[in-house]
């Protein structure tokens, strides 16, 4: 495998993937609010799209760009809907906070 | 007649039926004369198909398959019914003296809450019991076996709001259950050797079976303790004298003339095995003989009239079985009928008694009472005569044929039938005993009781009976006194298989024939037994009206109270029985499999509680569980180096 592409070493690429990865998470977890919350997930999607284009670039295979392009598209309609959801529930509850959102415990 | 069978048996049914689910809805006349029919119907058929039997000619049994009841594999067990001798003689015995005791019930019960209760208990009775003597198979009879003991369970505890009654019916019912493994066990290794369960296939099965002998006694055995139970025979007699607490027509019927007498036509019926067993015969025979003996000296002492006539039930009972034991079959059959119908007499004219004197069974507070209730007291009189044995009444022929086959039986026959000639004189005694307190003597009654005789569905049944227990003895007499033998020949086609198969095995005892001197002689002994006891009872009772015997000191006192028989069960049986029940209820049970399995059901609940925490509802929580699930799998498909 080709470890550097323009220059860049992969693994350069992929610890800022792992990065941009482990900040999504750490959002997703620790924020209250659901619109950061969102926004964490589409910086974990946006992170694993970089590891498939790495990939993509360094094994000279079309797959993974093929891929980005779905994740791309799901991500796009999950905003729309999530969206949506969130602006329902803020107009139902009056706020964006998570915990207080918990009506679908048992 | 013979095809219209089976509606003898549906009869009763149908009356248990209508009168049980109507209960209170239907008016007591009403009911009562519905229970009756349904069983002097019955008893109209019989008689039909006795006739229609011929039973004298006619040697094969009529069976009448109903329809089958269990099928499995080999196993196979029906309705079915086997009409022979035997069992139309049970069949006429039940419904006739049935019948008379329900139209006294039905004068008996007036008034009383549970009338329509106590007739449909007494159909299902007579049902039950009509299964017992018509079943051409074990299976069924044990049904009928189990279901009287049912029907007499209800019907001692008839007065359940009694607690004395409600014990005295478990009392009977725990009782008779520990003779029916017996029954159990014994069906159960007739099945295993002959492969049936049927009547008549057992007897060719267990014809051809060469080491059949080996078993005989062993089987004979069970089922004699299942007799034991059902007939009140040592050491299983305690509850019948208990079984008192039931109204008194149940007691001459269940207690005196059918139930009790189960045991004896079992093994008449099954007189194939026991003919092959002379040592449990000798064991029946002496247990018999103390049954008789110590039931006797019971009744001696006793005050409540229903308790006398219970331990003469006893005591009689431990003829028919000393009969059964000496193998002379016919004898104890003989003293069967007679018996139903002298002891049915005497309970009903107890009870005509005790409807007299409203309730009181203590014979301390009756006195005088001939010629009050004409009635009643000749015909207890003749039912008196009857079972102490004077001729010519009915109990003169069958207890001098029994004793006369226990002389004649074995090496130990002649220590037997003394043993039987004391009981037969104690009987004479404890009998005239009750008579002349009762009847003549001093007058006790409470002056407030205005006597008066008994309705006419109470005297009927009476007279009919009196008149039974007068004649019936001349179906079987003796070879010096007009020889008739028409009983024996009845029999002889029943026992005619086992005989034959005794012969091949070679257990056969035969009974020695007795010169007409000796048969003289002892029927001549047993007049003046008799006369002696009633002499006696004449002199103590009459005469001086001496309390001689009521003081209750020493051997008397033991007596009075029954030999302690209840009180030594208590110690030795019951009370040890409640002391380890009670010890792994409340110690084994409570303490260490309670804890055991409460424990494993606990232990879940809490392992549920604190996993309900985890269910927190918050998003972040349930991420949180993703993350570090991923980050487990992670670490695991890492070390384990993909």
């Amino acid at each position: 495998m080709n470890p550097v592409i323009n220059g860049i070493p992969v693994h350069y690429l992929l610890g800022l993937a792992g990065i941009l990865f482990s900040i999504g998470v750490l959002g997703v977890l620790i924020r209250r609010n659901i619109v950061i919350i969102f926004m964490s997930v589409e910086l974990i999607l946006n992170s694993v799209n970089l590891v498939f284009v790495t990939f993509s670039k360094a094994l000279s295979h079309i797959n993974g760009e093929t891929i980005v392009f779905f994740v791309m598209a799901i991500a796009a309609a999950e905003a729309a809907v999530g969206l949506a959801l969130v602006i329902a529930i803020f107009r139902h509850k009056k706020s964006t906070n998570v915990d207080e959102l918990q009506s679908m415990k048992w | 007649m013979l095809d219209l069978f089976p509606i003898v048996v549906l009869l009763p049914l149908l009356g248990f039926l209508h009168n049980g689910l109507l209960k209170d809805r239907i008016p007591h006349r009403f009911a009562g004369a519905i229970g009756t029919l349904a069983v002097f119907i019955p008893f109209l058929i019989t008689l039909g198909a006795f006739n229609e039997f011929n039973p004298m000619e006619r040697t094969a049994p009529h069976l009448v398959p109903v329809f089958d009841w269990i099928v499995i594999g080999d196993f196979k067990s029906s309705f079915g019914y086997q009409i022979d001798q035997l069992s139309l003689y049970m069949t006429l015995i039940i419904t006739g003296i049935g019948s008379l005791i329900h139209l006294y019930s039905m004068g008996y019960m007036k008034g009383n809450k549970g009338y329509n209760r106590f007739f449909a208990y007494l159909n299902l009775f007579i049902f039950c019991m009509l299964n017992l003597v018509l079943s051409d198979n074990l299976v069924l009879t044990f049904l009928g076996w189990e279901g009287v003991g049912l029907a007499s369970y209800l019907l001692i505890g008839f007065d359940y709001d009694k607690s004395s009654a409600a014990e005295a019916g478990m009392k009977a019912f725990i009782l008779n259950r520990i003779g029916d493994v017996g029954f159990i066990l014994g069906t159960g290794f007739l099945f295993w050797l002959g492969g049936s369960l049927q009547y008549l296939t057992l007897q060719t099965n267990l014809s051809e079976l060469s080491g059949f002998a080996n078993y005989a006694n062993l089987i004979a055995l069970f089922f004699f303790i299942a007799a034991m139970g059902k007939s009140a025979q040592i050491p299983l007699y305690v509850w019948l004298p208990d079984a008192m607490a039931g109204p008194t027509p149940v007691s001459a019927l269940i207690h005196a003339a059918t139930m009790v007498t189960a045991g004896v036509f079992l093994i008449v019926r099954l007189n194939f095995v026991f003919f092959l067993a002379p040592d449990t015969s000798f064991f029946i025979a002496c247990i018999g003989a103390l049954t008789a003996l110590f039931a006797a000296t019971i009744g001696l002492l006793q005050n409540d009239i229903k308790k006398i006539l219970a331990y003469s039930t006893v005591s009689q009972l431990g003829f028919m079985f000393l009969a059964m034991g000496s193998m002379s079959y016919v004898a104890g059959l003989f003293h069967l009928m007679t018996h139903a119908f002298f002891k049915a007499l005497l309970f009903l004219g107890a009870g005509s008694v005790i409807h007299a004197l409203h309730h009181e069974q203590n014979i301390k507070h009756m006195g005088k009472l001939f010629g009050k209730i004409k009635i009643t007291s000749l015909t207890f009189l003749l039912g008196t005569f009857a079972i102490a044995g004077f001729f010519p009444f009915s109990g003169f022929f069958s207890k001098d044929l029994i004793l006369e086959k226990t002389y004649t039986y074995g090496a130990f026959g002649s220590i037997l039938w003394t043993v039987g000639v004391v009981a037969a004189f104690f009987t004479s005694f404890y009998m005239f005993r009750l008579v002349f307190v009762v009847f003549f003597g001093k007058d006790n009654i409470d002056s407030h009781h205005k006597v008066h005789e008994s309705p006419w569905t109470m005297t009927l049944p009476l007279v009919v009976l009196a008149v039974g227990a007068v004649l019936s003895g001349f179906f079987l007499t003796p070879h010096f006194f007009l020889h008739i033998d028409t009983l024996e020949r009845y029999f002889a086609p029943v026992l005619e298989r086992g005989t034959v198969l005794a012969n091949q095995m070679g257990t056969f005892t035969k009974h020695t024939e007795l010169t007409h001197q000796v048969e003289i002689s002892l029927a001549a002994f047993s007049v003046a037994i008799a006369s002696i006891g009633l002499l006696l009872a004449y002199l103590i009772y009459q005469r001086k009206q001496s309390p001689i015997l009521e003081e209750h000191t020493g051997f008397r006192k033991i007596l009075f109270h029954k030999y302690y028989i209840d009180e030594l069960y208590d110690v030795l049986i019951v009370k040890p029985y409640v002391f380890l029940s009670k010890g792994i209820a409340f110690t084994f049970d409570v303490k260490i499999l309670d804890r055991f399995f409460l424990g494993i059901g606990g232990s879940f609940g809490l392992i549920a509680n604190g996993l309900r925490r985890l269910q927190s509802g918050f998003i972040g929580d349930y991420a949180l569980y993703v993350v570090l699930g991923t980050f487990c799998i992670l670490v695991y498909l890492l070390t384990r180096g993909v």
